[in-house]
């Protein structure tokens, strides 16, 4: 079996309009046997951006941490927050360096960027970055997560109608997958405000 | 000299609290050619005496002004060649920072890193300070943006600025020339006329040099051509 499901993962992002979702499961298993149900695998890294994780745990979060820090250095020198846009490329530097002993990870980020622009991507574990217009989605139930997405997103949802969308695709997914599931875990954000809201679902 | 015994290590300050050496660096731009930079209100623009030590040096073949990045651009007084090296390390550190954001590098960040390799040279064993002043334009998203940094590594924003030789009469004439909302074309010929006042001979096409950045964030060198025209307007 890959590395990259020992833990198990359901990890998306979605655009609406002028927003963002970014929603994942919360299980931590071992293989088959589930280890926690309240597994946080969605970091806030600033106001407007966030960092999904999927695969090996215990790589992802060390590359948070790594992340934090590598932040927190740039707020200091440069006084201002990240762009989206530069944090993925940070994302994706900092991956490649380990280019022959890679973190087990597949990261999604999303963000708003200037002029409340929404921005999604992911890499994978060697920081090659995937840009995407509508979603994009991670972890073992990443092949169902496709399908739902595919079938179920449209463009331009206002932030409850992406909220309802994210979460029957997210849902939907982890169903069909005995790696990932065990409730849902999501965060809206307008240029307002986050919501973040925990889902229950098929707790089995 | 009282002060001798402390001027051969560049880390020993001397009783009075100085470090001899960055002063004589100092001084060795004090006698550079003068350098001026002036931040308009929509771009910045550098300039330079370019006095040859002979009529028989091609005059095209020198460059004061540099660009580090297609938005920031620098002028030097002192000595030349501690110059390029610094300009190097420059444009090292702003192709890394590239690298690793994807993004060009703040005027600001740029300064900040070149004056830190000025200030390492202040304090590393087996070399010494580098003998030039930097004036860096820049435009980016904070809008245009002029620096001057020293040897002794410290670095200030300035509206206007001069160095060099007759320093202190340029910056006299800039105080008085300089206003807030002024635009780039008025900077342009501000700096030529305050290059002119400390000018000995006649001032022309081939012995200044001038740099300018607008609104579209493109800085570049001023062929001769283009220095004519804005000589022939001012007079």
């Amino acid at each position: 079996m890959s590395i990259f499901e020992y833990n198990g993962s359901a990890l998306v992002a979605m655009v609406g309009k002028n927003c963002f979702a970014i929603a994942s499961d919360r299980r931590l298993g071992v293989q088959l046997q589930t280890i926690a149900t309240d597994f946080q695998r969605i970091y806030q890294i600033h106001d407007r951006l966030f960092i999904g994780i999927s695969g090996l745990a215990t790589d992802a979060q060390t590359l948070y941490q790594r992340l934090v820090f590598r932040h927190k250095l740039y707020e200091l020198r440069e006084e201002r927050n990240m762009k989206p846009e530069t944090f993925a490329s940070l994302v994706s530097a900092l991956l490649y360096e380990k280019r022959f002993g890679p973190y087990f990870c597949q990261p999604v980020i999303a963000g708003l960027g200037d002029e409340d622009k929404p921005f999604i991507c992911t890499t994978d574990a060697i920081g090659a970055k995937e840009l995407a217009k509508d979603f994009v989605v991670a972890g073992s139930a990443s092949e169902s997560l496709y399908g739902a997405c595919e079938a179920m997103f449209k463009p331009d949802l206002e932030p409850e109608e992406l909220f309802e969308t994210v979460s029957q695709a997210l849902q939907a997914s982890f169903d069909r997958d005995c790696l990932s599931g065990w409730g849902g875990h999501v965060y809206v954000v307008t240029p307002t405000e986050v919501k973040e809201r925990i889902l229950k679902g098929r707790m089995d | 000299m009282g002060d001798s015994q402390y001027s051969f290590s560049l880390t020993t300050f001397s009783p009075s609290g100085k470090l001899v050496q960055i002063e004589h660096a100092l001084t060795a731009v004090g006698s550079g050619q003068t350098s001026l930079g002036i931040k308009a209100a929509n771009g910045v623009v550098i300039a330079t005496e370019k006095k040859l030590p002979s009529i028989l040096v091609d005059e095209t073949s020198v460059q004061k002004i540099q660009i580090l990045t297609p938005n920031i651009g620098v002028v030097y007084s002192g000595m030349g060649p501690d110059f390029r090296v610094l300009v190097r390390k420059s444009r090292k550190q702003a192709e890394q920072y590239h690298r690793l954001y994807k993004e060009p590098i703040p005027v600001t960040q740029l300064v900040r890193e070149t004056a830190a390799v000025m200030q390492e040279f202040t304090q590393s064993g087996g070399v010494r300070p580098f003998g030039v002043s930097l004036l860096v334009a820049g435009f980016d998203d904070k809008g245009p943006q002029l620096y001057q940094v020293d040897p002794s590594g410290s670095y200030f924003s300035w509206k206007a600025s001069a160095m060099g030789k007759n320093v202190s009469n340029a910056k006299t004439f800039l105080e008085k020339r300089y206003t807030e909302d002024m635009e780039l074309d008025d900077a342009v010929h501000t700096a030529i006329l305050t290059l002119k006042e400390g000018f000995e001979g006649q001032i022309s096409s081939k012995n200044i040099e001038i740099g300018i950045i607008s609104a579209d964030k493109k800085f570049r060198v001023l062929t001769p051509a283009e220095i004519d025209d804005y000589l022939a307007e001012v007079e």
